[in-house]
């Protein structure tokens, strides 16, 4: 990564954030959505909190606050294969290609993009929870690693939404970007427990690794953390998986012309 | 522009049915429109029948199962999509100049509304069919039998229809796709601030079982929702009934004086 790489990644990460912010059809989705599922779930669903053996000591605020952090993370970078998409289709992505030096640097200008667009978003949930009685039992570093956690997951989703988008290259890759995004993170104990799910979500989420995710959340914020180290594995994983996904991606757009 | 012409010397019934066909047709020929809000939302009932199922065993739930309570979201989930595509495929019509081109021939808004929204008529129809059909697969009981087959499917293509009429109101209002599109969040906010997940009298926050009260959306799920779990409940049918009819009655006067705004600024 030199010097001509940065360059690139620096300009495209500066018009895809100047986008978001100058536009407001792009940026209010990507921070109403999530405050709305927080509304949504920790108002309206707090009475699941009472099934029998539901425990989780800070509240289900915390609970549900948890879940729509790390899945404005995904879906931040969800939106920003919206976002790629939408560049191949007008045609600025293959002006972009014909003009950047180093082409990997495009890929992580919209990653770095991605990033600074989730900063603002899971600051306004995080401070939206807190106005709504969201209790943190754990240590400020427990606190710090979950959002590190919050993170990897914008980094990987971005990864995989921009391997689809340069695949595809057409705004209609929209529901192939977030439908699987959406199932990883809904079958998973989004309302409950693992032990308390039924069905096929049950099976579905023992192998599922948001599960893990989601419980390593909770725990550090809870101040008992668990599965911290399988979140991390797992994410540092995929982020491989996807950081090559999203390289085949980029040939195939070059490949295309 | 010899099918216009041939449309506007139309009576209006005539006009509507050939309108509506067109509708339909545009449907029909982009299948990916119509599966997807068709799937989502069943998707959602596998995801939350099982994410859920453990609420079933709160003192006080009204249902036996979970898929019994939720099997009412996808009709009340699909209608709202029903909204969004009308409204989509309108604002296409204005984009493209179709309307306009209508609105140089005797046609009247009247049909134009009415055979504008013919898809979302038959597509409220079918989907209802469908979430019926995979309901009774998965085991969920209809308490209020075949008779209440029948009401339900009436019921939910009415709510269907009635979002559909608000769709067309905001392409009338905007003209474009993109402005319909942005409507959606405030449909799914609707469906969410609403009875659907969890009974009234179950919200355990305040503001929220009051947002829910209040929110027309509860009383349509609700009276879906008592022709699975309790079987004939006349309040709550008639309430259902009564908010979506307000809904289309509000929708279809608003769009009509929408439509003669954009006519007469055509």
């Amino acid at each position: 990564m030199n010097a001509r790489f940065w360059h690139v990644a620096r300009g495209v990460a500066w018009r895809s954030i100047h986008n978001a912010f100058v536009n407001p059809a792009i940026l209010v989705p990507s921070i109403a959505f999530p405050l709305f599922f927080l509304i949504a779930f920790a108002g309206g669903l707090s009475g699941v909190s009472k099934v029998p053996n539901f425990v989780y000591p800070p509240g289900y605020t915390t609970w549900q606050f948890v879940f729509v952090f790390l899945q404005s993370a995904a879906f931040g970078g969800v939106f920003t294969g919206f976002a790629i998409a939408r560049d191949f289709e007008s045609g600025f992505a293959r002006r972009l290609l014909l003009a950047a030096p180093q082409r990997g640097g495009i890929v992580a200008g919209y990653a770095i993009a991605a990033l600074v667009r989730w900063l603002i978003t899971g600051s306004v949930v995080t401070v939206a929870a807190l106005i709504g009685g969201m209790e943190i039992l754990g240590t400020p570093a427990e606190t710090l690693t979950l959002l590190m956690l919050g993170l990897l997951t914008n980094v990987v989703a971005t990864l995989w939404a921009c391997g689809v988008a340069m695949r595809l290259r057409t705004e209609q890759a929209g529901f192939l970007i977030q439908i699987p995004v959406f199932l990883v993170l809904f079958v998973a104990p989004v309302f409950v427990p693992l032990p308390l799910l039924t069905g096929w979500v049950k099976q579905v989420a023992r192998v599922n690794p948001a599960t893990a995710l989601l419980e390593a959340g909770r725990g550090l914020l809870a101040g008992d953390p668990v599965k911290v180290g399988i979140s991390f594995g797992a994410l540092a994983i995929s982020l491989v998986v996807f950081a090559v996904w999203a390289r085949g991606g980029l040939r195939s757009a070059e490949r295309a012309g | 522009m010899a099918a216009e012409a041939a449309l506007a010397g139309a009576a209006l019934p005539e006009q509507v049915a050939a309108l509506g066909r067109r509708s339909v047709l545009r449907i029909a020929r982009r299948p990916g429109q119509f599966v997807f809000p068709l799937i989502f939302p069943l998707l959602l009932f596998a995801v939350n029948a099982s994410g859920l199922g453990a609420a079933a065993k709160l003192p006080g739930f009204p249902a036996a199962s979970y898929e019994d309570f939720a099997i009412a979201v996808p009709f009340m989930q699909g209608a709202l999509f029903v909204a969004i595509t009308a409204g989509t495929d309108l604002a296409a019509d204005i984009e493209t100049g179709f309307l306009n081109r209508l609105a140089l021939t005797p046609l009247k808004g009247r049909a134009l509304i009415g055979g504008q929204l013919g898809g979302a008529l038959v597509s409220g129809f079918m989907q209802s069919v469908v979430y019926l059909l995979v309901g009774l697969i998965v085991g969920v009981e209809l308490k209020s039998g075949p008779a209440g087959a029948l009401v339900l499917l009436a019921l939910s293509t009415l709510i269907a229809f009635a979002f559909a009429t608000l769709g067309a109101l905001i392409a009338l209002r905007f003209g474009t796709g993109e402005a319909v599109q942005g409507f959606f969040p405030l449909l799914f906010v609707a469906l969410f601030l609403s009875s659907a997940f969890l009974p009234r009298n179950l919200i355990q926050e305040d503001w929220f079982r009051a947002i829910a009260t209040w929110n027309p959306v509860s009383y349509m799920v609700e009276a879906i929702r008592s022709l699975f779990v309790v079987g004939w409940d006349g309040e709550a049918l008639a309430l259902g009934f009564g908010c979506a009819g307000a809904v289309l009655v509000i929708g279809l006067a608003a769009s009509a004086a929408s439509l003669r705004t954009r006519l007469t600024r055509t």
